[in-house]
């Protein structure tokens, strides 16, 4: 479903991604691992196409599409969810308006019918409830007052609604007490499915003992180091990343 | 050469002076009245149309503005007032009691004052005037004395109606009033209104003025406001109209101890538009939100000059406006806050943001603190800039197309002073106003 060729990634004239590789297949659950520095947020940035994250070299294919020649916005009508480390905030904008008006922009490029309200409101009060948000939270400001495991939890609800194909989630894990981080966890797993392909990003091996990787990453210095079982997770905890740094400084 | 001496009048100088000198006699009130008329109209023959050179009007040059004065406007006619049935839409569907005033002049068959809840008294300034009423000879022109501003003098010389509204002791007034002011006769006219609101000890009322001119028109408006001890009041103007009318407002407000004022400013239409509010805190432990929203283009000048007076101490002042500027347009925020010797724990801050979307637009912002006080806490803050692009990449990559995206960011920029107003169906008409002058823009 997901293939990441040679990508090559420069971010303010630096150059962070240095041909990396990645294949994802569809029902997959991957785990990118790596050092504070190594290109994780970079290159979910680059998969949703933030400006200013350019790809000099490579290609990021979604169903054999290359998405880096699409905006953002197709990315997403195209099944490509990117959960952020940090959910931004948007007072003024009630999170039930930007839901519905996501979710309506996406199927309306698909060619698929809106939703009317009440189906709407329907959707978004299951999904809602299953991952504890009162909806009375929902008319505020997106994101606006919400705590740092409550704006989490709001990103799961966002892939909950627009079910996308392929979902990034970029350390869902940071700032997440422990009831937290399994309720998100928990949202997370309900979605995993034999046509979606995950790719979860962490710095730490906690979030996988609630979301289990099929395969496990290393990313060092732009690249991915090592490919291993879960397990591979589980001696990283206990050795720590630098001999993926040092290794990773010795090759050129 | 002495620089108070001012013998040469711009065109619009004289003409103001020439038709007060015809009106004086035919305009509503005995002789204190005019005696109050004929000490502002010297007044104004002094001061004349303010211009860049003062110094609180220096973003906003009046006698640029007014090149020439329309004659005063006169009784409305059918027509007028038939356009006027539809007048203040700037609210949508908010129920409100209609106080409609054509051309400046209350009309009574299109508003609503049947079945007045207890303690609350309405009636127009012209009959007010006329009858010497007592809040008159008590309040007007006593609220905020403005001495410098010429503008406010010319009001008192040719001031012909407008609402006093009184709130009695202890009453509260649950559905808003709404003054609805349209100036829409066939040809274009000066109109200059005069209102009084006092709202007593204890009261509270929540008070939306409408203004909206076609073509051509100038308007002077002044509200004079007195805001009792322990009373709260929420009042909202909303200034809309043809992108040629030059609408100058002035909002006077006294405001007793442990008082709550919330005041917004919504401005989406007009050519040059002056909002200045003088207000001064009597009472201590009072609270006041000074808010204000702006949608801007063509060349459509906003100018938000507020001065926020802490006489007594313990009083809590929040300003913060949102200006949204296209094409060539302009916005001005000027606030000062003045904080006297014995006002201490004064906590007062503003805050002004404007959002540039073409690179014709401009902002001007002047903050001025004045604090004479020791044990204070005053802030300001002052931001100008584009959209947010990572604000607009969270959108995008939601799926939302960057168009869309845009919109939704202006409204959530808008949004934040909008969010101020205590009144949800006001803040979704506004919200409403905001969306329909997006698309007009093509996004």
């Amino acid at each position: 479903m997901l293939e990441v060729k040679n990508l090559h990634v420069t971010v303010d004239g630096r150059e962070i991604l240095k041909g990396l590789d990645l294949a994802v297949n569809k029902g997959e659950v991957h785990a990118i691992m790596g050092p504070n520095g190594s290109g994780k947020s970079t290159l979910a940035y680059v998969m949703a196409g933030k400006p200013g994250y350019e790809a000099t070299k490579g290609e990021i294919l979604l169903d054999g599409e290359n998405v880096l020649e699409m905006e953002s916005d197709e990315r997403a009508a195209k099944g490509l969810f990117l959960a952020f480390q940090y959910p931004l905030e948007i007072p003024g904008v009630a999170t039930m308006t930007f839901l519905r008006t996501a979710l309506n922009a996406q199927r309306k490029k698909r060619a698929e019918a809106e939703l009317s309200t009440p189906q709407f409101l329907k959707l978004v009060r299951e999904a809602a409830g299953k991952l504890e948000i009162d909806t009375e939270m929902l008319r505020r400001g997106v994101n606006v007052g919400f705590s740092g495991g409550e704006k989490k939890r709001n990103e799961i609800l966002q892939m909950a609604l627009l079910q996308p194909r392929l979902c990034v989630l970029d350390e869902t894990d940071s700032g997440l007490d422990i009831d937290a981080l399994k309720i998100v966890s928990d949202g997370v797993n309900r979605l995993r499915s034999p046509d979606r392909a995950m790719v979860v990003i962490t710095h730490y091996q906690r979030l996988l003992d609630h979301i289990v990787p099929d395969v496990v990453h290393v990313l060092s210095r732009g690249r991915i180091v090592k490919t291993g079982s879960k397990e591979l997770a589980l001696e990283l905890e206990a050795k720590g990343y630098a001999e993926y740094q040092e290794e990773a400084t010795l090759s050129p | 050469m002495n620089a108070e001496l001012r013998s040469v009048k711009t065109n619009a100088e004289q003409a103001l002076a020439d038709a007060y000198a015809v009106a004086k006699t035919t305009l509503p009130g005995d002789g204190k009245v005019l005696k109050l008329r004929e000490a502002a109209a010297a007044r104004f023959d002094a001061l004349g149309l303010p211009h860049r050179r003062v110094e609180e009007w220096k973003y906003t040059d009046l006698r640029v503005a007014l090149r020439d004065a329309r004659p005063l406007a006169g009784p409305p006619d059918a027509a007028a007032k038939a356009l006027a049935k539809d007048a203040g839409g700037l609210i949508g569907d908010v129920d409100a009691r209609r106080i409609v005033f054509v051309d400046g002049t209350f009309v009574p068959e299109l508003s609503d004052l049947a079945d007045l809840s207890p303690g609350l008294t309405i009636r127009s300034m012209a009959e007010a005037l006329a009858k010497d009423d007592p809040l008159i000879a008590s309040h007007l022109g006593k609220v905020v004395v403005a001495e410098r501003e010429g503008v406010v003098a010319l009001n008192t010389a040719l001031m012909r109606d407008g609402a006093v509204v009184h709130v009695a002791k202890g009453a509260t007034v649950e559905r808003p009033i709404h003054l609805v002011f349209a100036s829409n006769g066939k040809t274009p006219a000066s109109v200059f209104i005069r209102s009084l609101v006092v709202v007593e000890e204890g009261a509270r009322v929540m008070l939306v003025e409408s203004h909206e001119a076609t073509a051509g028109y100038q308007v002077n408006t002044a509200l004079e406001m007195v805001v009792g001890d322990n009373a709260h009041v929420d009042h909202i103007k909303l200034t809309g109209g043809a992108s040629d009318v030059v609408h100058v407002s002035s909002l006077l407000a006294a405001v007793g101890a442990k008082a709550r004022l919330n005041d917004f400013a919504f401005n989406i239409g007009g050519g040059v538009v002056r909002n200045q509010t003088f207000i001064r805190f009597d009472g201590e432990g009072t609270l006041a939100g000074l808010r204000g929203a702006s949608l801007l283009n063509g060349k459509q000048h906003v100018d938000s000059t507020l001065v926020v007076d802490h006489k007594a101490g313990g009083c809590q002042s929040r300003e913060v406006f949102a200006t949204v500027l296209d094409g060539e347009s302009r916005g001005v925020f000027q606030g000062k806050i003045v904080v006297r010797p014995h006002a201490q724990q004064t906590d007062a801050r503003m805050m002004t943001r404007a959002l540039l979307l073409s690179d014709e637009a401009e902002a001007d912002n002047k903050p001025e603190l004045e604090i004479f006080a020791d044990d204070v806490q005053c802030g300001h803050g002052a931001t100008s800039g584009a959209l947010d692009k990572e604000l607009k990449f969270y959108l995008m990559a939601r799926g939302i197309p960057e168009k869309e995206a845009e919109a939704l960011l202006v409204q959530a920029f808008v949004g934040e002073a909008i969010e101020g107003i205590e009144h949800a169906g006001l803040r979704e008409a506004l919200m409403e106003q905001v969306v329909a002058w997006l698309q007009a823009r093509g996004s």
